[in-house]
Formats: structure tokens, C-alpha cells, sequence
């Protein structure tokens, strides 16, 4: 066990440093990362302030030392000024944070604990009316772009219907502004979850052991969860990881659309300023949570699942 | 209930019932409208100079907001946008968008993961675990932030979209390849080729390729809807098709600031979208339960 989580934690760092790298290496794309803050056409700058700059960024040194300088004030955690606010990378990432944090907990609770119920009621009623509905419910969710599914909602229950507000997070935890950007961030995990759990539950059900259990007369409710479920864990788990995953990149997309102040509209934001030092932030973070939560998958799933070899 | 007890079913019934029940029965058995609505796809990506019937970039201050349907005095089918352009014949343009996707990020995606996944299920050892262990870092990639990123430094264009879409397009091709050489590889027929001679190479495209077709293709048309979406989401944000090339993930973009005086400017592309997206997912599963319902647990 330990040896197979020190192997992951290995993987995981090296993804890391492979982000890392290539985010550092587009930064060298243009030649002179100094051309970020000021723009190649402005030249009237003091040569002197020109040299003193780069000496602060390392620009005297070999790339590959810069890229080791660089990646050392990343681990000691000084990620830079961003371009546009003058103040630390990481000091407004810890402020946005909390925002998408909250969020996507909201969301995936919310995707998890739709989808995988209607998942195993879906396989339990196999064939009849109500599974082809979920099923086609299931298809619209995974095909559905979120950002457009948000801009609907919003045109239907804030602009049309006057519901829920359109946008922002507001004071506190306002359960009104959490319900449309929540439920447009779950849609896709929750059709995901439903389709991976009915595939799952039909391929248990269909079981020697569960046949047993029913022949057994064991009743319906206990052979659904006790027998059946618990075996048809393992694929909606495996799937949490890519949930996860796509919630991070689904925050980038609902928080533009919700005006949501967390770090996607922060991504966003710099993107449209150019605001080089903070996106790259940002990318390593998002990396790292990536990392985080994969391997922490891992180990529940390592320890749900005997079956499961450590090398 | 079995398909031969439907069959029988029906012809004991009355004619009327009957043939609503093949009807049904054709409809479930084949994936008629998804396929229809993908050629209508292709026709106007291909056809899109011939068939729009505006031009789908010139401005026309009148049609700001032009009401749908022809309403008054609206010169377009589906209304015309926040500067006046044909919302109809923007959106057959961009369908050019989604058909490159299709054409160009997944066939190339298609080419680099199953030659890697050939590489690395035939090659075993080291080969192997290099091109398993990038496959699983690169999984773990935020690509979004990256194309961010990379839309800073290189600038949004086609070609930049088009190379991340390859970016992101290989990684699913290259397990399922790998794992179909690994059974491939212990068959009799390869062992004789060896045998007999046949080069490495020969053993990999004529006796190994034919036998993971069904996977590719499976693998294609289940990750191309996602590939899709991927490009629209990247439009949205404005790091992808610059304007004022329509494609349809821009186009919701420039139409959600005017949701309550126009919907249908980003509605009706975001209705496009959706659709080709539903259809290639039904399409795909249609695929995988003929092809190959092994593949059923990759959802």
C-alpha cells in the first residue's frame, strides 16, 4: 500500500513539473517574457530599468537555470505580481478560492447524489417507460453544452420567470444564488454518474450471485443495495476523478456566465488583460488540485476495492 | 422482451398495430435522425458558400435584432444578431468549424494514438511503460487553463485551436489500442506471420491494425462530440475561432449579452450545437453496442 501510494505521489509530481514546464516554456515563446508587461512595440523604456528588470527575473542566466529559479519560487510559494493589480498571484488566488471551493463541492454533491440513485433506479427498471427517460435524460446531459444550458436558465428563470437572480455570489452562503450555477455545473456529472451506475448495476444484477440471493429469496430491496450496489461501486468512483476534473474546467465556464467571483472568471479575467504571472498561477493550482484529488482517489479506491493490486 | 417475441407480437396483431410496431422497432434499431441530422451537418459545412443565403459577415445596421421568422419586416429566417448579420447563415457557416474538428483534430488524434497504442502494446517494456505513464500524466493535464495560456502567448486562431484539439484528441485513442495489440499479439495468426518472416512493421498494419478497427471507430465517435464541445467551450471564452469567423461557440458568446432583447441569437446556435452533439453521442453508442459492448464501461 504505501509503496503503490509513494508511486502515485511520484506521478503526480511529475505531471505537475510537466505543467510547469510547459507553462514556463510558453512564457519563452515570444522570446522575452519582459514583452508580457510592456508590449513589443514600446520601446521608449529606460535601458537601464530594462536591465535591472531582467536581472530580477533571472533573464542573465541560461534558460535552464531560469526554469529551475522559476520552478524554486513556485515550490516557496512566490508565484509573482499580477500584471494588472500589482499584488501576489497567490494572495489573490487565496482570496478567490473559497468562491469555487464551495461551488463545486455544491455541484458535485449534487451530481453525485442524483446521478448515481437514478443510475441504479434506471437499471432496476430496465426496459419500462421511466429508464427511457432517464436514459434520454442521461444523452441530453452529456451532450448539452453547460454554457449554454446556463444561458438558457438564466433566460428562462431570471430574465422571463424573475426566480432566482441571474448572477454573483452575494453575501454569505445565499442558497438563491448557488441554485442555477450549481445545477448547471452538476447536469453533466449527474447524466454521467446516472450512465456509468446503470451500466454497472446491469452487469451486477445479471450476476451469479445476485441470481442466487433472489433465488434465495432474499427480498428486492436488500439484493438492489446490499448485493448488487455495492459491487457496481467501483465504476462511478473511477469516474469521480474525470467529475472532478471537469468541474474545474466547468468553473472556468459557469463562473463567466454566473459573474461568479471565484478563480474561472479570475482565469478569465486574465486571459482578456493579459495578465501572464496570474493565468500561469492559476494553471499550477488548477494542476495541482488536479493531482490532489486523483491521488487521494486513488487511495479510496485502492482501499474500496481488494481486488485491486499496489504495483 | 426478446426481439423475435416482438417480431411475433406484431404479426399476430393488427395490421394498424403492426406496423406502428415495426416502425417503432425501426426507429430503436437505427439511428435514422441522428444520422440525418449529422449529413444535414456536413452538407452545410460543405456547401455553406452555396446554401447560406446571406453573406455570413456583413453588417446591416436596420437588422439589428431583426425578429425571427420573417417578423416585421425582417429580411431572415431565424433573425439577424446584434449587428445586424443573418443568425441563419452564420450558423451554417460554423458548422465548417465543427466539421474541421471532426476532420482534422480527430483524424490526426485518430493517426498519433493508435500508431502509440500499436507502439505500445506490440513493443511491451520500457516503450510501454514511457507511452502509458505520458498517457496517464497527460490525462491529468488542466488543458483548459493551458489553452488559456496558450491563446495569450500564440494568439487565438484556427491553427491554434486545431493543435490543442490534436492535444487533446490522442490520449483516449492510445489505452484502448494498447489493450486490444496486448490480446492481438498472443494470436496464432501474428505468431505464424512471424514465423513466416513478416516484418515488424507488416505485422503491425496488416495483421494487428485490422483487428483494433472496431475499437478506433468506437473510440472516434464517442470522444468527437466531446471534441466538439471542447472547441465551443474555447470559442465561448474567447480563446478560440477569433470573430468575426462564426462558429457557434462565439456566436453564443456575442448573443448572451442580448438574451432579453434577442434570444435567439445565441438560442438557436446553441441549438445546433447541442444537436450535433446529441446526435454524434447516439451515434457513437449505436456504434459501441454493434461494434463492440465490451466498451460499454467507457460511458
Amino acid at each position: 500500500m504505501g509503496q503503490f501510494i509513494a508511486r502515485r505521489v511520484v506521478l503526480g509530481i511529475i505531471a505537475l513539473m510537466l505543467a510547469m514546464l510547459i507553462v514556463f516554456s510558453l512564457s519563452r515563446v515570444k522570446g522575452d517574457p519582459r514583452y508580457f508587461f510592456i508590449g513589443e512595440d514600446s520601446l521608449g523604456i529606460d535601458p537601464a530599468v530594462w536591465e535591472e528588470w531582467g536581472r530580477r527575473l533571472n533573464l542573465d542566466k541560461p534558460v535552464p537555470i531560469q526554469f529551475a529559479l522559476w520552478m524554486g519560487d513556485i515550490l516557496t510559494g512566490d508565484f509573482g505580481d499580477s500584471v494588472t493589480t500589482q499584488r501576489g498571484v497567490l494572495e489573490i488566488i487565496g482570496e478567490k478560492a473559497p468562491n469555487t471551493i464551495q461551488l463545486g463541492i455544491i455541484a458535485w454533491l449534487l451530481g453525485t447524489l442524483v446521478g448515481v440513485p437514478l443510475g441504479v433506479f434506471s437499471a432496476t427498471n430496465r426496459g419500462n417507460f421511466l429508464d427511457y427517460v432517464l436514459r434520454g435524460f442521461a444523452l441530453f446531459g452529456q451532450s448539452v453544452p453547460i454554457f449554454w444550458l446556463a444561458l438558457v436558465m438564466i433566460f428562462v428563470f431570471a430574465v422571463n420567470l424573475g426566480w432566482l437572480p441571474s448572477g454573483t455570489k452575494g453575501e454569505g452562503l445565499a442558497i438563491r444564488n448557488f441554485v442555477m450555477p450549481a445545477v448547471a455545473l452538476a447536469w453533466f456529472p449527474a447524466a454521467s454518474y446516472l450512465r456509468i451506475t446503470r451500466t454497472a448495476m446491469l452487469e451486477i444484477l445479471d450476476s451469479e450471485f445476485v441470481k442466487f440471493a433472489r433465488a434465495k429469496g432474499v427480498a428486492q430491496a436488500p439484493v438492489r443495495w446490499k448485493h448488487a450496489f455495492r459491487n457496481a461501486i467501483i465504476p462511478p468512483l473511477t469516474l469521480s476523478v474525470f467529475v472532478l476534473f471537469g468541474l474545474l474546467n466547468g468553473t472556468i465556464i459557469i463562473e463567466t456566465v454566473f459573474a461568479w467571483p471565484g478563480l474561472g472568471r479570475l482565469a478569465i479575467d486574465a486571459l482578456w488583460a493579459t495578465d501572464y504571472p496570474l493565468l500561469a498561477g492559476l494553471a499550477i493550482i488548477y494542476g495541482a488540485a488536479f493531482v490532489v484529488m486523483i491521488l487521494s482517489l486513488d487511495i479510496v479506491y485502492a482501499l474500496l476495492d481488494p481486488r485491486i493490486k499496489y504495483n | 422482451m426478446t426481439v423475435e417475441q416482438t417480431a411475433s407480437l406484431a404479426a399476430q396483431s393488427s395490421p394498424a398495430v403492426q406496423q406502428r410496431l415495426t416502425l417503432w422497432y425501426i426507429v430503436r434499431r437505427w439511428p435514422i435522425l441522428p444520422v440525418t441530422l449529422l449529413a444535414l451537418l456536413v452538407i452545410m459545412g460543405v456547401g455553406a458558400d452555396w446554401i447560406a443565403p446571406n453573406d455570413p459577415i456583413d453588417q446591416s445596421l436596420p437588422d439589428r435584432n431583426a425578429n425571427p421568422l420573417y417578423r416585421d419586416g425582417s429580411p431572415y429566417l431565424f433573425g439577424g444578431d446584434h449587428v445586424g448579420r443573418d443568425v441563419l447563415s452564420r450558423v451554417i457557416h460554423g458548422a465548417r468549424v465543427s466539421l474541421s474538428v471532426m476532420g482534422v483534430a480527430l483524424s490526426a488524434g485518430m493517426l498519433i494514438g493508435t500508431g502509440l497504442g500499436l507502439l505500445a502494446g506490440y513493443a511491451g517494456g520500457v516503450v510501454d511503460e514511457l507511452i502509458t505513464r505520458i498517457v496517464d500524466i497527460w490525462m491529468g493535464f488542466p488543458f483548459l487553463l493551458l489553452a488559456l495560456v496558450a491563446a495569450i502567448i500564440v494568439g487565438a486562431s484556427f491553427q491554434t485551436i486545431m493543435v490543442l484539439m490534436i492535444l487533446v484528441a490522442w490520449v483516449s485513442f492510445v489505452r484502448n489500442v494498447r489493450a486490444d495489440v496486448l490480446v492481438i499479439k498472443e494470436s496464432g495468426y501474428v505468431a505464424l506471420a512471424k514465423i513466416s518472416g513478416a516484418s515488424t512493421t507488416r505485422i503491425l498494419v496488416r495483421h494487428i491494425l485490422p483487428g483494433t478497427i472496431g475499437t478506433i471507430t468506437v473510440i472516434a465517435s464517442l470522444s468527437v462530440g466531446n471534441l466538439i464541445l471542447y472547441e465551443a467551450t474555447l470559442s465561448f471564452l474567447g480563446a478560440g475561432i477569433p470573430a468575426p469567423t462564426p462558429s457557434w461557440g462565439n456566436m453564443v458568446a456575442e448573443g448572451r449579452d442580448y438574451l432579453q432583447t434577442a434570444w435567439w441569437t445565441s438560442v438557436i446556435p446553441g441549438t445546433a450545437l447541442f444537436l450535433t452533439v446529441m446526435s454524434l453521442n447516439f451515434f457513437g453508442d449505436w456504434l459501441r453496442d454493434r461494434l463492440d459492448p465490451r466498451l460499454r464501461q467507457l460511458g
